[in-house]
């Protein structure tokens, strides 16, 4: 009896196989945790994207819960989310904007187009604080809290019910 | 002929077109053994952007911003070490077509040869197991009738 219980060995074998892969399935490959999580927003010096002569840096995200979104003008999705990111604002929600590989004449005729819910927005025309952000393509949030730490992080599109069901309850965590 | 010489002109300008879009920047080193490490390390690190493509063969602009970054690195006299931490740091441990072997990869780095152990004990086993099985099948008659049949060999 114990030499054929022995026989379901493969057959054990092979349904592990199955349910790893079948988890694997419902898996989406473009998520990923950010490498910035539970780190410090990196240290930077740049212009505003209002004013080139206003140099702004990391002690911006200090004393306040804030959401940071990169995006560019050539990004068509960034268009997209912009209501979004405007009825975040509405409620209450400090939004800090990364103007991404842009130039300053298209970056401020976006925003006045689409409406600006951001703050400030910290221009970054080489793209260097989006590097050390690890952003690889825009539109990307990061929400940082009041010590200046990222505490979560949101690729691509924000959908209009994201808004209630993933990026409210995150800003209140961290509030 | 106006129109063959807008035709040749269309044709220069899809090959010009072709020829931005496949390129992919060529770079200057001074030593050799530099540009060998350069063209490792961009073969080594995946692009986070594409699904399944080295920083090296990538026209995603981040890939292009990697391998800038690669480049100054390289040029600063870092090593690959710390090259590699740089942009894990960044772009997390996606970028690595060779996972680190930490706490987390011991079960990914670790199973495969786990699996070979097992199974060579397992094949083990089963050559132990048949041959006394073969041994033991005989009964103390089919024993004495070998053995007879043995002698009878021999001494014949």
């Amino acid at each position: 009896m114990k030499r054929r219980l022995l026989l379901l060995l493969p057959l054990a074998g092979f349904l592990l196989l199955s349910g790893f892969l079948y988890l694997g399935l419902s898996l989406d490959p473009f998520h990923r945790d950010s490498a910035l999580l539970a780190r410090e927003f990196p240290a930077f010096e740049l212009s505003t994207l209002e004013d080139p002569e206003a140099v702004v840096d990391e002690s911006l995200f200090q004393g306040e819960v804030t959401l940071v979104n990169v995006w560019g003008e050539w990004c068509p999705t960034c268009k997209q989310e912009m209501p979004q990111l405007l009825s975040l604002a509405e409620r209450g929600v400090r939004l800090v904007g990364v103007d991404y590989k842009d130039t300053r004449a298209k970056g401020r005729e976006f925003l006045e187009e689409f409406g600006n819910p951001f703050e400030v927005n910290i221009f970054d025309p080489e793209g260097d604080l989006g590097f050390e952000l690890g952003v690889y393509g825009a539109p990307e949030t990061f929400l940082v809290d009041s010590d200046g730490i990222i505490r979560y992080h949101h690729t691509g599109y924000i959908k209009p019910e994201d808004v209630e069901q993933t990026i409210l309850p995150e800003v209140r965590k961290w509030q | 002929m106006a129109v063959i010489r807008r035709g040749l002109a269309l044709l220069a300008l899809l090959l010009v077109v072709g020829l931005v879009l496949g390129a992919v920047e060529v770079r200057e080193f001074d030593d050799p053994v530099l540009e060998q490490r350069y063209r490792d390390l961009t073969a080594s690190l995946r692009c986070p952007k594409c699904e399944n493509q080295a920083i090296d063969d990538s026209n995603s602009p981040v890939a292009a911003d990697m391998r800038e970054r690669v480049y100054t690195l390289l040029q600063d006299g870092r090593s690959d070490i710390e090259i590699r931490n740089h942009m894990v740091n960044r772009f997390g441990d996606y970028v690595l077509y060779n996972p680190r072997l930490e706490g987390r990869t011991w079960l990914l780095w670790g199973l495969p040869g786990a699996l070979v152990v097992v199974g060579g004990v397992v094949v083990m086993l089963i050559v132990r197991s048949r041959r006394q099985a073969s041994v033991r099948q005989l009964s103390a008659d089919e024993r004495a009738r070998l053995d007879a049949l043995i002698k009878r060999e021999r001494t014949e």
